[in-house]
C-alpha cells in the first residue's frame, strides 16, 4: 500500500506519527505533567519546552487500555533498510549521529548489520573517503552516513574530493525539519532547512523525501544517476520523523526496480574521424587518465594501442595500462608529447596542461608544447556535467575532437572503427614504429634504475629505497597498491585493475588514510592485501582510521612516507622566499610536522595496530617489513614508520 | 625541470670552480632549501628538481641557473645567497658519493 502525501499527516495537529498510532490526549498530557514524581523532571521540562513551540500537546495512546504507546514495530527506518539492502549495499561507513538513529537502530536490528554492514569511523571526511576509496576497487558505491548539518560539513572536503574524482559515493544524512517536533537544544543546531545546499556545487543529485515511497523512489534515481558516467557522489536526506515513524499495518511501499543506465557512447561520426586521425597518424600518442573506470578498460586500452601500436602515457587517475606493457611510454611522456601528430586523451582532466608548458615564476607564462598542426582528440565524460562555482574543470583546450561520451564505453567502437581502417602499409608503418618504441621504453627503464640508486644507502632513507624494499616483500602476493606513491608507480610491475586505485580527485589532505582502509574493506574478501604508502601529513588529519581497521579486522599494510612535513607546502614557501629576495632560511616554519617527532608506530599500537619504527637505516626496513606482513595475514592491520628523503 | 639540465650540461665546461667548503656546502643545502626539491643527497626529486650530484656540471652553469633560472626553480639572487656560500653548495655537489651500480644492487635486479 502506498505511503499516504506528507502532506496529509502534516495538516493534522497532532502530526504524521500521532495520527498513525494512537488518540489525541492533551488534557491527558498535561495531567501527568502535573502529577508526575519528582524523579520524572527532565521530560517533563522537555515535554513543557516542547509546548512552548508546538501548542498541542500531543501524546499516543492505546485506545483499548488508554495507555501511552510507547513501542512501534515497523518503523520507516526498517523500510528504508529494505530499499539499502535491495541496491546492494555492502558496507555503510559513518560516525553515529543521532539525526539518524532510527535508521542506524534499523541497520543493525532489523538489518542484522549486514549488507550494509556498519563500518565505525571517528570523522565524517574519514566515513566519506573510505566509500570513495571503497567505490574505487569495486567499481560501485558505498554508503557513508552522517549529520546533516555539523557531519555533512566535516564531510564535505572528501565529497568534494570524490566529486572531482568522478567517483561515486551515495551519502544519507539526518536531519528533523518539523520544528515542531525537534528537541530543544542540540537538535536545533543539528537541524537545517536545505541541507544538501552545503555540498550542492559538488554533488550531481540530491533529494530530501517526504514520504517512505519518495524515499524508495529517490534512493534508486540517486543509485542510477551516481554509477552513470561521470560518476559523482549523491546525497538523500532521511528525515528524523520519517525515519521514526511506525509504518501502518499493512503498509508495504513499492522499492522500484533498479536498471542502471547504459554509459554515454562517443558519437560515431565523430569516432570514425578520430580512427582516421588516429590510422594516419605517423607518431600518435594515446593520454589516459581516469579512463578504465572497469577491469574491461584496461583490456580494451591495450587493445586499442596494440591495434594501433601507440604510445600509451598514463596519467594515473586510473589502473589504465600495465606498467611493463612494450606500450607504456609513461617515462617519456614529455618528449612523446612534443612530437606527436596526434593525441587522444582518454577521461584526461588536464589536457590544456598536457599539451602546455607553465611556468610559475613572478610573471605566469606559458607555451604550447606540441608541434604545431598536432590534431588533439578528447573523449571524456566530464563534458557532461560541468558546473559553475568550483573549478576543477581546467583551463580550455584547442581541440580537434571531441566527444562528451564515457572514454570506455567507447573504445569498442574506436577500436573496431581503427581495426577497418588498417591497411598493409600501416600495418608496416605499425611494425617499424612498434620496434622503435620497444627500444625507447627499455633505454627508459634502464636510467629509471640508474636514478633510483641514487642515495640508495641514505637516511632518511630515500623513497626509491623504501619502494623497492616494499615491492621486494609483496610482489609475489596477491596486492593491491591502494595509494600514490610515484617511486612505486614507476617500479613495481601493475598488470591487474585493482592493483591501483588512482589519486584523490580535489588533493584535499585526509584523503590519502581513510580511502586507503577503503580500499582495504573492499579489498578484504578477494583476501589480497593492501598496501598503503602513507603520507605523515595526511594521516594527522584523521589518524582515528587507524582504530576504525583494528577494530574491524582489516588487514592492510601502512609504510609512513614520513618526511614530517606538509612537503609541498615548504616549496611553495621557499619559492615565495625567493622572489622576495628574504628569509630563504625560513620555509619550514608553518610547514613541517617536526619538534617533536610523532611516533606513528607509538600511535598506530595505541589503537591496537601493529606498529613498528621508525626505521632510519635502510637496512632496517626489511625486517621491519616482515614483521609487519606476519601481523596482515593474521587478518590485523599494521604500521611501519619509515623517515624518508622528502620526495 | 627538464630544461634546467639541458641548460646545464649545454653550459661551458672548462669555467674556473672556486674552492669551497664541502662540509659547510651540505649545511647550506638543507639550510637554503635545496634539498627540498633536489635531495638531501642531491639525488633528485621525482616532478620537484633534477639530480645534482655526484659529478655536478660546471660551476659557471650552476652559477648562472641559480642566478636567473629559466625553468621552475625559484631563483636564489647574490642578495640571500653569496658566490662563497654557492662555491661552498659546489663543494658538497662534487663530494657526493657515487652510489653502487644498479647491477650491484639486487633490488633494482628484481
Amino acid at each position: 500500500m502506498a505511503n499516504p502525501p506528507v502532506t496529509n499527516a502534516k495538516k493534522s495537529p497532532v502530526g504524521r506519527r500521532n495520527f498513525l498510532k494512537g488518540t489525541v490526549g492533551g488534557a491527558a498530557a498535561l495531567a501527568v505533567s502535573q502529577s508526575a514524581p519528582a524523579q520524572e523532571q527532565p521530560a517533563q521540562q522537555e515535554q513543557a519546552a516542547r509546548s512552548a513551540t508546538a501548542p498541542v500537546i500531543t501524546q499516543e495512546h492505546d485506545p483499548a487500555t488508554n495507555v501511552e504507546v510507547l513501542t512501534a514495530d515497523r518503523p520507516g527506518s526498517d523500510f528504508m533498510v529494505d530499499v539499502l539492502k535491495a541496491l546492494g549495499f555492502e558496507y555503510l561507513f559513518a560516525n553515529p549521529g543521532s539525526s539518524f538513529r532510527g535508521l542506524h537502530e534499523s541497520i543493525v536490528n532489523y538489518g542484522g548489520n549486514k549488507s550494509p554492514e556498519f563500518i565505525t569511523c571517528c570523522h565524517e571526511e574519514s566515513s566519506v573517503a573510505m566509500a570513495h576509496g571503497y567505490s574505487k576497487i569495486e567499481g560501485k558505491p558505498a554508503l557513508a552516513f552522517a549529520h546533516g548539518t555539523v557531519g555533512l560539513q566535516h564531510a564535505s572536503m572528501a565529497v568534494y574530493n570524490a566529486y572531482v574524482d568522478r567517483a561515486p559515493v551515495f551519502m544519507i544524512i539526518g536531519n528533523t525539519v518539523d520544528a515542531a517536533t525537534r528537541r530543544p537544544g542540540v537538535e536545533w543546531a543539528h537541524s537545517v532547512q536545505d541541507a544538501a545546499v552545503l555540498v550542492r556545487d559538488f554533488t550531481k543529485w540530491d533529494d530530501m523525501p517526504v514520504s517512505l515511497q519518495h524515499f524508495a523512489e529517490s534512493a534508486v534515481r540517486a543509485y542510477k544517476i551516481a554509477t552513470t558516467p561521470p560518476s559523482m557522489p549523491v546525497l538523500l536526506v532521511a528525515d528524523g520523523d520519517l525515519q521514526e515513524t511506525p509504518m501502518r499495518p499493512g503498509e508495504r511501499p513499492h522499492i522500484p526496480k533498479i536498471t542502471l543506465a547504459g554509459p554515454p557512447q562517443g558519437d560515431s561520426g565523430a569516432v570514425a574521424e578520430a580512427a582516421r586521425l588516429l590510422v594516419a597518424a605517423e607518431n600518435p600518442v594515446i593520454v589516459a587518465d581516469r579512463c578504465a573506470r572497469t577491469p574491461a578498460g584496461l583490456k580494451l586500452l591495450v587493445e586499442l594501442a596494440e591495434t594501433l601500436e601507440a604510445p600509451v602515457v598514463n596519467q594515473y587517475g586510473r589502473m589504465n595500462f600495465p606498467s611493463a606493457h612494450r606500450l607504456n611510454q609513461t617515462e617519456r611522456s614529455r618528449a612523446l608529447i612534443a612530437n606527436a601528430d596526434v593525441i587522444l586523451g582518454l577521461e584526461v582532466w588536464d589536457f590544456w596542461g598536457t599539451v602546455n608548458n607553465f611556468r610559475d615564476q613572478l610573471h605566469r607564462t606559458s607555451r604550447p608544447i606540441v608541434k604545431p598542426g598536432a590534431k588533439l582528440i578528447a573523449i571524456s565524460s566530464t563534458d557532461l556535467n560541468t558546473r559553475s562555482n568550483y573549478q576543477d574543470f581546467q583551463r580550455f583546450t584547442d581541440l580537434d575532437v571531441s566527444m562528451a561520451a564515457d572514454a570506455e564505453a567507447t573504445l569498442p567502437a574506436l577500436i573496431e572503427a581503427c581495426q577497418r581502417l588498417l591497411t598493409g602499409d600501416r600495418k608496416a608503418a605499425f611494425e617499424s614504429r612498434s620496434k622503435k618504441l620497444a627500444a625507447a621504453q627499455q633505454e627508459a627503464h634502464d636510467r629509471m634504475l640508474v636514478d633510483a640508486s641514487y642515495a640508495w644507502d641514505a637516511s632518511p632513507i630515500s623513497t626509491a629505497r623504501m619502494a623497492m624494499e616494499i615491492w621486494a616483500q609483496v610482489k609475489d602476493k596477491d596486492w593491491s597498491l591502494v595509494s600514490n606513491n610515484a617511486w612505486a608507480q614507476r617500479l613495481w610491475s601493475f598488470d591487474k585493475h585493482y592493483q591501483y586505485i588512482g589519486g584523490s580527485g580535489g588533493a584535499g589532505v585526509g584523503y590519502g588514510a581513510p580511502a586507503a582502509l577503503g580500499a582495504a574493506v573492499a579489498n578484504k574478501k578477494y583476501g589480497r592485501l593492501s598496501v598503503n604508502i602513507q603520507n605523515d601529513g595526511d594521516l594527522m588529519y584523521a589518524p582515528g582510521v587507524l582504530w576504525t581497521s583494528a577494530h574491524h579486522s582489516i588487514p592492510l599494510l601502512t609504510v609512513m612516507h614520513n618526511n614530517r612535513a606538509y612537503h609541498q607546502e615548504v616549496m611553495h614557501l621557499q619559492r615565495m622566499a625567493n622572489r622576495h629576495q628574504r628569509g630563504i632560511t625560513t620555509a619550514e616554519i608553518g610547514t613541517t610536522i617536526k619538534n617533536p617527532n610523532i611516533d606513528y608506530a607509538a600511535m598506530a599500537r595505541s589503537m591496537g595496530v601493529h606498529g613498528e619504527g621508525p626505521i632510519t637505516d635502510p637496512n632496517d626496513l626489511a625486517p621491519a617489513l616482515k614483521r609487519a606482513l606476519d601481523a596482515v595475514s593474521r587478518g590485523e592491520p599494521a604500521l611501519v614508520d619509515v623517515v624518508t628523503q622528502p620526495r | 625541470m627538464r630544461m634546467f639540465l639541458t641548460i646545464l650540461f649545454a653550459a661551458p665546461l672548462l669555467a674556473q670552480t672556486p674552492a669551497g667548503n664541502a662540509q659547510n656546502g651540505r649545511k647550506l643545502f638543507e639550510k637554503y632549501g635545496c634539498y627540498q626539491c633536489h635531495g638531501r643527497e642531491a639525488q633528485g626529486g621525482l616532478g620537484t628538481g633534477p639530480r645534482l650530484g655526484p659529478k655536478p656540471i660546471a660551476f659557471s652553469a650552476v652559477q648562472r641557473y641559480v642566478r636567473q633560472p629559466t625553468g621552475q626553480m625559484p631563483p636564489y639572487t647574490a642578495k640571500v645567497v653569496s658566490d662563497q656560500d654557492l662555491a661552498d653548495i659546489y663543494a658538497f655537489l662534487q663530494s657526493v658519493k657515487q652510489p653502487p651500480a644498479v647491477k650491484e644492487i639486487p633490488l633494482l635486479n628484481k
